[in-house]
């Protein structure tokens, strides 16, 4: 092949077919360099800088909706960029996800007026890029693109992070975030070199099958004897570090409160579920890629119990989210721990789903074949996705409301608030008993979907019903603080000579409202549940049919 | 879809309908808001008893009675179990194809409209939820006595002055969330329903309570979730074990060994049942689960007391009714001798532990943990035969058992009323100290006749509805064990102790000591109206149980022989398996 067929073949495979999957992604471009232009060429005096970057949001969400309507249940994986990205259910999925979930925080910002219009063009320019990047993490094909992604994510978070300036408590928050950030990054650059070097490849699809290939004839799988095995598990557990980091799992969490805290409370919502979402995809993804479509040798001795440490990471990451939440008296310092104990839980169904793919034909049946519940553990973590995305930004949204009236974020100053503002107190105990998990909010149907995986996976790995147990204990830990939340709002009376707080029903209220109805929904209404387990059981199927 | 469908739908949701509609009223209209919720609680009330007049106690069975097929042909009820649903296009028998959503029986399609007594709607496809409602002999009376004692106790609201429409909206979310407990089939759906009714509670308790309320409300929340998870787990183990279904009729056939290829084994019977009934023992409560109940009860205000003896703890025995036992009856047998011991022991501790108390609130709370022991007593004098384990005299098991169930609508009178009682005299003179009562019979004569009245109620009073659930538990125990008879009549005579003492402490005596005696005014007509009404039922239903009895003896003798065949049949297969592996 000379080199005017390849680039024929380049440009083809680039203008004929990566471009167009790839519409969303560029419309958000197109808005970043809108909204600098809008700046210099003094636009942004009359058409505020929110309305472009809430333009571009929605149209990249309109974009993604129609791929998720157009991209058909057959046919082959479709890689873009010669097989940099991969364009399947699962990761459009994902990107509607995460732009919906942009959509609503741009209108939040735009109702809480953090960032004024001075530094509007900045602050979106920012949170657009970091949508990027994990639009790029979601349909990751290659170590490299996961790397980036990361990065891209990475590096505007630092800067939203610190974006209140002139806040001591923020600039130190946005440096520990950084200087944590720098050290993973580093990490995880070695486990990627490591896996390519032993591999010779980056490309996340052919890892199985090199691997298999590598390992195929050889008798020795001990890690303590097969040096090349050593390295190959190394390099997995560094990029594994990572991915931990970004999801702030014990032990790589010290960043999340302290940045949570210093950060605005719709930039930590924006951490707290985009990010995170971002990066469970990009970890089961990791995690597929690793164990291919799981049998052969390689499968039940060493990749079941990967699974297995997942499951310890997670039932350890639950618990010391819950029981550091106890002390806390800020709230946003309340809501990161919440958050670690959730990534925590989430854990727990990638870990099911990693021991139920290495888990041998034995243990499945005909009733119960292995795609349908590998396609369960991932709907569990899909549908607890999706109630987060609303419980979590609801909660940090109602903190960022009151934050605009009574000027603090400790929980005491909450006292008998819920009686002042009625809606954005029922909201947020709609939010918090959804993230304790009580019927009737959809958070206990996610959490019940999990845990229903860890009991198939159970069958395979007894320990994954130690770590059900743990994780249905925590349900039990963690309804106390959540609760005292609730308690300082409605049962402390408002002290003597506070001003009161007045909200107005539009917008805040009606965002409120907008934001937690979904909350309820997902829980208890008539078809809702049905057909978002339903969705989330076909994307879900879609990518384990296609290992 | 029939008409069953929206009544059952309607008794559930018209609450919540009242607590939506409860918004529009301006934040200073409260008696406005008082009257819309008076009038959603009285519309439940109609439709409760229009399903009162819907039930034949000639067709016992819960649920549907007759299937229409689409050619109009009757199919008597017994045999249409083990349905499933159609999936579109799916075919049946002679060539036809089902459209989604119909039942298919034996290669049969219905439409669901067609159920009778009982509704089945899809839900959650994917896991097999339904929304599955019905109801019979035994959910009937609780579902009447909910309705009833809501209105009652919100008529009792009239005086909270705080947060009023906040008040109103958690006690009909309340309500919908007792009805849905009562009126669902499927255990998912149970299980929502009952932690449906557990936030609006904690807030009743912890906003509207006494000084304590912090801690009580905790408490209650706390013991109720741990509950709540055992019951989850004994969820999912029944949900594995069965094919994965959530339909309590059908997991009650596979329990009892009905199902071809189906059943639970023995420590699923065994484990299940302990979790599912510690579950609901915290509920009831019994001892040792009781230590909720007492600071529940008393820091929470008079009307939410009423609904928690009145409604809630009912919901404990409800649940061994119609869950812990159908589900699992080798693991109740298994366990019978320790149910009703601790139920006997749960007789004779409330008793002694309600002499002690010099609170008038904390007394009435621990009469309801005495009164609640003869409920699980009755359910559980299940006494078998060694060799054939069929059950010895079964006719006294079904009577112990509806002494059980009349017992627990006796309670749900006398207790609210006892409660509601306690509050009048609260609201009047702020403390609730017995050693500072005495000779309110002098100062307020009606309501201390009204009150003495429904004290003895709760005492059991040959003639009023306490005596004869009692009566029926403890004749019935004589034939499961003569010792626990003699201990439970011998708890006859405490109640009667502690009660009768109560009544000379506060009531007679020649005058009032205690603050506030200024305070001490006649009660008012709305006051009246209530006592009057539930001292009338308290009369009415001792004087004519059958008027109870009418209604549940039907469902009850069905289970009685359902919980009998179905231990025989499960020993039976376990039996034959240890013969097998031996």
């Amino acid at each position: 092949m000379n080199f005017d067929a390849i680039l024929k073949a380049l440009i083809e495979d680039t203008v004929g077919k990566s471009l167009g999957h790839f519409a969303p992604e560029i419309a958000l471009c197109i808005t970043i360099v809108g909204l600098l232009l809008v700046r210099l060429v003094n636009v942004d005096r009359w058409l505020p800088t929110y309305w472009v970057a809430l333009g571009g949001a929605i149209v990249a969400f309109g974009l993604a909706s129609c791929q998720f309507m157009e991209i058909t249940p057959d046919g082959e994986t479709q890689y873009l960029f010669t097989g940099l990205l991969v364009y399947d259910q699962f990761g459009v999925f994902f990107r509607l996800f995460l732009l919906l979930f942009l959509v609503l925080v741009i209108a939040l910002t735009v109702i809480s007026g953090i960032p004024d219009n001075e530094d509007g063009p900045d602050f979106y320019t920012l949170l657009l890029g970091a949508t990027i990047g994990m639009m790029l993490m979601v349909s990751a094909n290659n170590l490299l693109i996961l790397f980036l992604g990361i990065e891209m994510t990475s590096v505007p978070s630092y800067v939203m992070v610190g974006f209140l300036k002139g806040r001591k408590l923020s600039s130190e928050a946005a440096l520990k975030y950084v200087v944590f950030g720098a050290g993973i990054a580093g990490v995880m650059l070695y486990g990627v070199s490591l896996l390519a070097g032993v591999l010779g490849t980056t490309d996340m699809s052919l890892i199985a099958e090199r691997m298999h290939d590598l390992f195929a004839g050889d008798a020795d799988l001990s890690i303590r004897s097969n040096p090349t095995l050593r390295i190959v598990v190394l390099a997995s557990l560094l990029i594994f570090v990572g991915i931990a980091f970004k999801l702030s799992l014990v032990p790589f969490h010290f960043w999340c409160p302290d940045a949570f805290e210093g950060a605005p409370a719709e930039v930590a919502g924006f951490l707290s579920v985009a990010s995170k979402a971002a990066a469970f995809a990009l970890l089961v993804r990791f995690c597929l890629a690793l164990s291919g479509s799981g049998h052969g040798e390689l499968s039940t001795d060493v990749m079941l119990y990967l699974g297995v440490g997942l499951g310890v990471v997670a039932a350890i990451t639950a618990t010391f989210g819950n029981l550091a939440a106890y002390a806390q008296t800020n709230i946003k310092r309340l809501l990161a721990y919440s958050t670690i104990a959730h990534a925590g839980y989430m854990l727990m169904a990638v870990a099911a789903m990693m021991v139920l793919v290495n888990a041998g034909p034995e243990f499945f049946t005909p009733e119960n074949p292995k795609t349908e519940l590998v396609a369960g553990a991932l709907e569990g973590l899909i549908y607890y996705l999706a109630v987060y995305l609303f419980m979590n930004l609801g909660a940090f949204a109602i903190v960022a409301f009151i934050r605009n009236q009574i000027h603090s974020e400790e929980i005491k100053d909450y006292a008998g608030l819920g009686w002042q503002a009625p809606c954005l107190g029922i909201g947020m105990a709609f939010c918090l008993f959804s993230l304790v998990g009580m019927p009737p909010f959809g958070g206990f149907f996610a959490k019940l979907m999990i845990f229903k995986s860890l009991v198939d996976a159970g069958y395979v790995n007894p320990f994954m019903w130690v770590v059900l147990a743990i994780g249905g204990l925590n349900t039990v830990f963690s309804l106390i603080y959540y609760l005292r939340v609730l308690n300082t709002m409605y049962i402390t009376p408002r002290p003597e000579g506070a001003r009161p707080v007045r909200f107005d029903f539009l917008p805040v209220g009606a965002y409120v409202i907008l934001v937690t109805a979904p909350v309820l929904m997902t829980g208890f209404f008539p078809i809702i549940p049905d057909r978002l387990s339903d969705t989330a059981n076909y994307v879900a199927r879609m990518l384990i049919d296609n290992l | 879809m029939s008409s069953t469908f929206w009544l059952l739908t309607f008794i559930i949701f018209t609450p919540t309908i009242g607590a939506l509609a409860l918004w529009v009223f301006d934040r200073k209209a409260e008696e406005a808001m008082r009257y819309c919720a008076l009038l959603f609680t009285t519309i439940t009330f109609v439709l409760t008893l229009l399903l009162l007049g819907q039930f034949k106690s000639t067709d016992p069975g819960i649920q549907p009675l007759m299937y229409q097929d689409q050619t109009n042909k009757s199919v008597p009820a017994q045999e249409v179990t083990n349905y499933h649903f159609a999936e579109e296009g799916e075919e049946l028998k002679g060539g036809k194809t089902a459209t989604a959503g119909q039942i298919i029986w034996k290669g049969a399609a219905y439409d669901e409209s067609e159920l009778q007594r009982g509704v089945v709607r899809k839900w959650i496809d994917r896991w097999n939820i339904n929304y599955t409602l019905g109801y019979d002999g035994i959910s009937l009376p609780l579902v009447l006595l909910t309705s009833f004692i809501s209105l009652l106790s919100l008529l009792a609201s009239w005086n909270i002055k705080k947060h009023v429409r906040g008040y109103l909206i958690l006690f009909l979310l309340l309500e919908t969330g007792m009805l849905g407990v009562f009126l669902s089939l499927d255990f998912f759906l149970f299980y929502v329903f009952w932690e449906v009714m557990l936030l609006p509670m904690y807030f009743l308790i912890g906003i509207w309570g006494g000084p304590r309320k912090e801690y009580a409300a905790i408490k209650f929340f706390l013991y109720t979730l741990v509950g709540s998870v055992l019951m989850l787990i004994a969820m999912l183990m029944v949900y594995y074990n069965s094919g994965r279904s959530f339909d309590l009729q059908f997991l009650a056939r596979v329990g009892q060994g009905l199902e071809e290829g189906l059943g639970f084994s023995e420590t699923v019977q065994i484990a299940a049942f302990i979790l599912l009934f510690i579950g609901f023992a915290i509920k009831i409560p019994i001892f040792p689960f009781h230590t909720w109940l007492p600071d529940a009860h008393v820091e929470a205000p008079t009307p939410v007391s009423m609904i928690l003896a009145g409604v809630l703890l009912k919901m404990g025995g409800y649940g061994i009714l119609r869950i812990a036992f159908p589900l699992c009856p080798w693991g109740a047998q298994y366990a019978a001798w320790v149910l009703a011991l601790i139920g006997a022991v749960s007789i004779i501790y409330g008793a002694f532990a309600a002499m002690a108390q010099t609170d008038f609130k904390r007394l009435v709370a621990y009469s309801s943990v005495s009164h609640m022991g003869y409920v699980l007593l009755g359910i559980a004098v299940w006494k078998i035969g060694e060799s054939s384990g069929a059950a010895v005299g079964k006719e006294y098991w079904l009577m112990g058992m509806n002494g059980a169930m009349f017992q627990m609508i006796a309670h749900g009178i006398s207790s609210a009323g006892m409660f509601f009682m306690v509050g009048v005299i609260y609201d009047r003179v702020h403390h609730r100290d017995l050693n500072q009562f005495g000779g309110l019979m002098g100062l307020m004569p009606l309501y201390s006749g009204l009150a003495v009245g429904i004290f003895f109620a709760g005492l059991g009073l040959p003639g009023m509805c306490g005596f004869i659930g009692e009566v029926f538990v403890v004749l019935s125990t004589w034939n499961f064990s003569k010792p626990l008879a003699i201990v439970a009549a011998a708890g006859v005579i405490l109640t009667a102790g502690y009660i009768l003492w109560t009544i000379q402490r506060v009531y007679l005596g020649p005058e009032y000591k205690g603050p506030h005696k200024d305070k001490i005014t006649p009660m008012n007509g709305r006051e009246k109206g209530i006592a009057f009404v539930l001292l009338a039922f308290a009369v009415l239903f001792g004087v004519f149980p059958n008027l109870i009895f009418g209604i549940m003896d039907g469902s009850m003798e069905l289970l009685v022989d359902n919980l009998d065949r179905g231990y025989q049949e499960v020993s039976r297969a376990i039996k034959e398996l240890s013969t097998v592996m031996r």
